[in-house]
C-alpha cells in the first residue's frame, strides 16, 4: 500500500516545479502552463486526502471538483487577455508588458 | 514493494519528468502537449487513489478542453513563438531557487506531521462514489452553495473571456 | 456453466489453470489475462475493420448506383486487403519542416481513441471490457483524445491546410461535445446510472420511445464529432483538399482512415446501447451470449448503416452555419430536453407505465415542435428582413 508522504511529496514536487515556471518564464502563455500543474499539484493533495481520511465524507472530491471549475475559468479569461494583450501590443512576453510602468 | 507502490513511482515519474519539460521546453506547443502528458499522468494517479470520476474529468477537461485551449493560443499569438530569444526571464535562477526551497519547506513541514505515514483503509466494497458525490453536491445539508458559485463563476468567465477576446474590428487582426 | 453461457468466465478460468501450472504467480497470471483479452478484442475489431472498408465501399456505391468493388474475390471481398497491402508498401514521407515525433504519434492516438472506447461496450450480459459506472463520461473522454490527435496531426505537418482542417475539426468536435454530452444524460437520468452496462439492464422499454428527439439529437452529435458530411468540414476535399491528414501516406493514412470508420461503427453502437437496448431483443440475449453479441453488431451495423445514409445524401454545410446550428439551436435544445426529461421522470414515477411511455413520449414531441416553430419564427423574420431589403433596391 502506498502511504500518504508519497502523494504529498510528489504533490509537492508538482507544485514547486509549476511555481518554477510561472516564476522563470518570459511567455505569458508558458506562465499559465505553469498555474495548470500547481492546480493539478493542489488536486492531488485534495484527492489523497479524501481517500486516506474518511472516505464516506465527500469534500476532498467536491473542492477537486470546484477546483476543475476554477481552472476552466482561469484558463478561458487568462487566454483571453493573453490574445488581447498580443493584438494590441504584439507581444505575449510577461516583461514588455508594461504599460502601466514610467 | 507492491504493485500499487511500483504503478504509483512510475507515473509519478513520468509526471514530473513531463512537468519539467512543461516548464523548460523552448517550444511552446511542445509544452503544451508536454502538460497534456503530465495531467494525463495527474488522472492515472485519481485512478490509484480510486477518484474514478476525478480521472474521467481529468481527461475530459483537461485535455479535452484546456490543452486544447493552451495550443489555440500559442497558434493565435505566434508571432512571438519563434524559438528565438531566451525563454526564461533573467532571474530565472531566483524562481528555481525559490521552487526548491518551497519544495524543501513542504517537505520539512511534512515531515514533522504524524499523519505523513499514514496508511489507507482498505476501500469499502459497496461504496458508490459516484452517487455520493452527486448527492453531496446539490444536497442542502452539502456543498449546493460552492458548486451554485462554481457554476456563477463558469458562467462570468465564459461571457468575459468572449467579451475580452472579442474583437470590435471584425475579425482583423492586423494593422 | 458451460462455455456457451459464460464464454468470458470460463476461458479466463482456464487460462488461470494452464498459466499457474506452469509456476507463475496468480497475480502475473492475471495481468496476463487481461492482455490477452485485450489482445484479442483489438484483433477482432481490426479484422471487423477490415469488412468495414469492404461495407463502405459497397454501400457508398449503390448510394450512388454504382456496383463497387466486384473484381477481387466474391463481391469484390477482398478488395480491402489489397487496399491494406497497397498502404502498406507505399513510400512513407515525412514532409520536411514535420515535427517527427508528434507527426508519428498522432495517428497512433487517433486509432488508439477510438479503440478504448470498446473497453466499456458490453456485448453480452456479462461479456464487457470494464464495468465503469462513469461510462458516460469515459466515451467523451476518449473523444477528447481523439480531438488532441487531430490537432497534434494537422499541427506537426507544417502544411496551412492541415492546420486549417484540423483547427476546424476541433472547433466542431469541442462544440458538439456539449450536446452530444447533454443527450448521453438522458439515458443516464432515465437508467439511474452512468454506466453502460447498467444503462443496457435498465431498458426494458427502448429509451428511443421516452427519448425519441434525444436520440435524434444523439446522432447529430455523433455524425458532427465523427467529422463526416454533411460535417466534414475537417476534410473539405474541394477546399482543404483532404484536411488535417493531407500530409499522411502509406500506413499513417491507413490508421485514421480506419480509426474514422471503426468510430463511425462504433457510435452507431453506442447509439444502439443508450436508446435501443443494446444487446437485448425480447429475450434473445438470455439464450446465449453468442446470440446477443450478433445483436449488437447488428443493431451497431444499423446505426452504421444510418450514418452513411447522412453522409452520401447530404451537401456538406458551411462552417459558421455549423457552429451557429450547434450554439444557437442543438445546445439550449439538448439542455431543454434534459431539463424536461428529468421533470417528467420525477412527475410520471408512479404512474403506469403505459401512462409513463406516452408522457415522455409526448412531452419530446412538445419540445421537438416548440423548438422548429422557434426556429421557423427567427428564420422567417431573417428572410423578411433581407427580401424587404431587396424590394427596395429593386424600386431604385
Amino acid at each position: 500500500m502506498v502511504p500518504l508522504s508519497w502523494y504529498l511529496v510528489f504533490a509537492a514536487a508538482l507544485f514547486s516545479i509549476g511555481m518554477f515556471g510561472v516564476l522563470s518564464r518570459r511567455n505569458a502563455v508558458a506562465i499559465l502552463l505553469g498555474i495548470e500543474l500547481m492546480l493539478n499539484a493542489v488536486n492531488i493533495n485534495l484527492a489523497a486526502f479524501w481517500r486516506y481520511g474518511d472516505v464516506r465524507l465527500m469534500t476532498g472530491q467536491v473542492f477537486a471538483i470546484i477546483v476543475f471549475a476554477v481552472a476552466a475559468a482561469e484558463v478561458a479569461v487568462g487566454l483571453a487577455l493573453v490574445i488581447s494583450v498580443y493584438r494590441n501590443r504584439h507581444t505575449v512576453v510577461a516583461d514588455e508588458i508594461d504599460m502601466l510602468k514610467w | 514493494m507492491t504493485g500499487e507502490q511500483i504503478v504509483f513511482l512510475v507515473v509519478a515519474f513520468f509526471t514530473l519528468a513531463a512537468g519539467f519539460m512543461v516548464v523548460t521546453t523552448r517550444n511552446l506547443v511542445h509544452a503544451a502537449l508536454w502538460l497534456v502528458a503530465a495531467l494525463f499522468g495527474v488522472a492515472v494517479t485519481y485512478v490509484t487513489l480510486h477518484a474514478n470520476f476525478l480521472a474521467v474529468v481529468q481527461v475530459v477537461v483537461y485535455i479535452g478542453a484546456i490543452a486544447i485551449l493552451f495550443i489555440f493560443a500559442v497558434m493565435l499569438t505566434r508571432r512571438d513563438m519563434r524559438d528565438q530569444g531566451p525563454q526564461m526571464n533573467k532571474n530565472w535562477w531566483l524562481g528555481a531557487l525559490l521552487a526548491v526551497l518551497t519544495f524543501g519547506g513542504l517537505y520539512f513541514l511534512l515531515q514533522g506531521w504524524e499523519g505523513m505515514t499514514k496508511t489507507a483503509t482498505s476501500y469499502p466494497v459497496s461504496f458508490d462514489a459516484i452517487s455520493e458525490l452527486g448527492s453531496a453536491l446539490v444536497s442542502p445539508v452539502g456543498y449546493v452553495l460552492p458548486f451554485e458559485v462554481a457554476s456563477v463563476l463558469l458562467v462570468a468567465a465564459l461571457v468575459g473571456a468572449v467579451y475580452v477576446a472579442f474583437n470590435p474590428r471584425n475579425g482583423d487582426t492586423r494593422k | 456453466m458451460s462455455f456457451w453461457n459464460d464464454p468470458l468466465k470460463v476461458a479466463a478460468d482456464w487460462l488461470l489453470g494452464v498459466f499457474t501450472g506452469w509456476g507463475m504467480p496468480e497475480l502475473a497470471a492475471n495481468i496476463l489475462i487481461g492482455f490477452l483479452g485485450i489482445l484479442i478484442l483489438i484483433s477482432l475489431l481490426m479484422v471487423l475493420d477490415i469488412g468495414l472498408v469492404w461495407v463502405e465501399r459497397k454501400v457508398v456505391a449503390r448510394f450512388q448506383d454504382r456496383i463497387g468493388p466486384n473484381r477481387l474475390g466474391p463481391f469484390g471481398l477482398i478488395q480491402p486487403f489489397a487496399d491494406i497491402i497497397k498502404l502498406m508498401i507505399k513510400e512513407d514521407i515525412t514532409p520536411a519542416g514535420a515535427d517527427k515525433v508528434i507527426y508519428n504519434i498522432a495517428p497512433m492516438l487517433s486509432m488508439m481513441s477510438v479503440l478504448i472506447l470498446w473497453a466499456v461496450v458490453p456485448l453480452a450480459p456479462a461479456i464487457l471490457g470494464v464495468d465503469l459506472n462513469i461510462g458516460v463520461l469515459y466515451i467523451i473522454a476518449a473523444g477528447s483524445i481523439g480531438t488532441l490527435s487531430i490537432i497534434m496531426a494537422g499541427w506537426a505537418s507544417n502544411n496551412k491546410f492541415a492546420l486549417i482542417g484540423a483547427f476546424r475539426q476541433v472547433a466542431v468536435m469541442i462544440s458538439f461535445e456539449v450536446p452530444m454530452l447533454a443527450t448521453m444524460l438522458i439515458p443516464t437520468i432515465l437508467a439511474g446510472s452512468m454506466g453502460t452496462a447498467a444503462i443496457v439492464e435498465k431498458q426494458d422499454i427502448w429509451y428511443v420511445l421516452l427519448a425519441p428527439l434525444g436520440a435524434l439529437i444523439f446522432l447529430i452529435a455523433a455524425i458532427a464529432e465523427l467529422g463526416r458530411a454533411p460535417f466534414d468540414l475537417a476534410e473539405g476535399e474541394s477546399e482543404l483538399v483532404s484536411g488535417y491528414n493531407i500530409e499522411y501516406s502509406g500506413m499513417k493514412f491507413g490508421m485514421f482512415y480506419a480509426g474514422e470508420l471503426l468510430h463511425a461503427f462504433t457510435f452507431g453502437g453506442f447509439w444502439a446501447i443508450l436508446f435501443f437496448g443494446g444487446y437485448r431483443f425480447f429475450g434473445l440475449e438470455k439464450v446465449s451470449p453468442f446470440l446477443a453479441i450478433a445483436v449488437i453488431l447488428f443493431k451497431a451495423f444499423i446505426g452504421y448503416w444510418l450514418i452513411m445514409w447522412v453522409r452520401y445524401t447530404l451537401l456538406r454545410i458551411r462552417i459558421d452555419h455549423m457552429l451557429a446550428f450547434n450554439w444557437k439551436f442543438l445546445t439550449p435544445l439538448a439542455f431543454t430536453l434534459i431539463m424536461v426529461t428529468a421533470l417528467m421522470n420525477a412527475l410520471l414515477a408512479g404512474a403506469p407505465a403505459w401512462l409513463y411511455i406516452a408522457g415522455m413520449f409526448l412531452s419530446n414531441i412538445v419540445v421537438a415542435w416548440g423548438a422548429l416553430e422557434i426556429a421557423r419564427f427567427y428564420s422567417r423574420r431573417e428572410r423578411e428582413r433581407i427580401e424587404g431589403k431587396q424590394v427596395v433596391a429593386a424600386g431604385h
